[in-house]
């Protein structure tokens, strides 16, 4: 595989949401808004680049008894300082008094840790390949995740709000709140799956 | 292996310290700014920090203690800012901040934390609902919505919501006006102490 291919595998052919399906509970949760979907893929892109990185720099080290405790020290250490660095640098409430980005996140942050693209990227790649591959791997993977959320985002966000990014497109008597709920995730992201599919076999 | 897991350990655990050492200083400042900033949402322009003039009142109705601060200008008592609770949400907890003026009036609220239906009582949040509470005194009319046989619109689709946003705020002006009335506090406000 060239470099250009490890890159893009991860944004449509093999995209973690859409084809793979994988981390599910971030996808259906933190997608109510373009904004907070982007932002956790975002998070995602930077745990996963990262980690990519030093595990396949760390593996030939590891034993492979202590291998999968190993990489979820790794891991965890890099959600806890995307933990931190959001908890000091993305913490302003907004204009209006609306929840800081990181308070809109909650507590998906920290869970990016039990994200199993994460860790099945490290298991599947990055501890079978070098630095460079790894983070080309990381960062399409993630870019891959990031593009998944912001499209749910966009969609539930402006079907449900009538907004795209916050910007008011639609009148509120046009909303359509389930899209903004639970049920309307699943059903979004149900029909997107059906679409990513169709194009990707035609 | 032993040995390697300690090292994976012990360089993580090291990298997590220095992050923790840089971030420890905005972090504390940001949490600070969002509370500033409920508090200075909720009171009339003030000149001093309400966040280090605080005081703790017992909650009116029993349960947990309310959280007071007192906005000032030039040592004058404008406004005091309650947080408040309510567990009768429609998905439980809800804390509001509840600004009061001098004459004991709500200045205005704002929303700290509330885990309602989005889109429905989430709404509370909005300027729409919020703004029909700005001067009103709870003493004289006590808060219901309207189909309690009160004034207060409720939300559309979110009477729960309503209901337990209006029975925080009561909350707040019962405990409020309890420790005005009180004899461990004297009546005429803080001013006299000041000057």
């Amino acid at each position: 595989m060239t470099n250009w291919q490890i890159f893009s595998k991860g944004l449509i052919r093999e995209n973690p949401t859409f084809v793979l399906i994988l981390g599910m509970c971030p996808v259906l949760a933190t997608t109510t808004a373009a904004m907070s979907g982007m932002s956790m893929g975002l998070a995602t892109t930077f745990v996963l680049v990262l980690s990519n990185m030093v595990i396949s720099a760390i593996a030939r080290f590891i034993p492979d008894k202590v291998r999968i405790p190993s990489y979820i020290v790794v891991i965890a250490s890099f959600v806890t300082v995307v933990d931190l660095l959001m908890a000091a640098y993305v913490n302003t409430p907004g204009a209006d008094g609306g929840p800081s980005l990181y308070d809109q996140l909650g507590i998906f942050v920290p869970l990016i840790v039990v994200n199993c693209i994460v860790l099945g990227r490290a298991e599947a790649f990055a501890s079978k390949n070098g630095v460079w591959p790894s983070f080309l791997d990381g960062l399409g993977i993630g870019l891959g995740f990031t593009l998944a959320l912001t499209l749910l985002g966009a969609i539930r966000e402006f079907f449900g709000a009538g907004t795209f990014f916050g910007l008011p497109v639609l009148p509120a008597s046009m909303n359509v709140l389930v899209f903004i709920m639970a049920p309307g995730a699943f059903i979004v992201l149900g029909y997107v799956i059906a679409l990513v599919n169709r194009l990707r076999k035609s | 292996m032993v040995f390697t897991l300690g090292a994976v350990c012990l360089v993580s655990s090291a990298l997590l310290g220095a992050v923790y050492r840089v971030t420890a200083g905005p972090k504390a400042a940001a949490e600070l700014v969002k509370k500033t900033f409920a508090i200075g949402k909720v009171l009339p322009a003030f000149d001093n920090t309400p966040y280090e003039d605080m005081f703790k009142i017992p909650s009116a109705d029993g349960g947990d203690s309310l959280v007071c601060y007192i906005g000032r200008v030039e040592g004058r008592e404008v406004g005091t800012a309650v947080q408040t609770w309510t567990m009768k949400g429609f998905n439980g907890l809800v804390r509001l901040m509840v600004g009061f003026d001098a004459e004991g009036k709500i200045y205005n609220i704002s929303v700290l934390e509330q885990k309602e239906t989005a889109g429905l009582g989430a709404r509370m949040t909005e300027a729409a609902f919020l703004d029909q509470f700005r001067s009103l005194d709870p003493g004289a009319q006590p808060l219901r919505v309207r189909q309690d046989g009160g004034t207060v619109d409720a939300l559309s689709a979110a009477t729960i919501s309503s209901r337990a946003f209006c029975d925080a705020v009561q909350r707040a002006y019962d405990s409020y006006l309890n420790h005005k009335k009180g004899p461990a506090s004297d009546a005429v406000s803080g001013a006299t102490e000041v000057q």
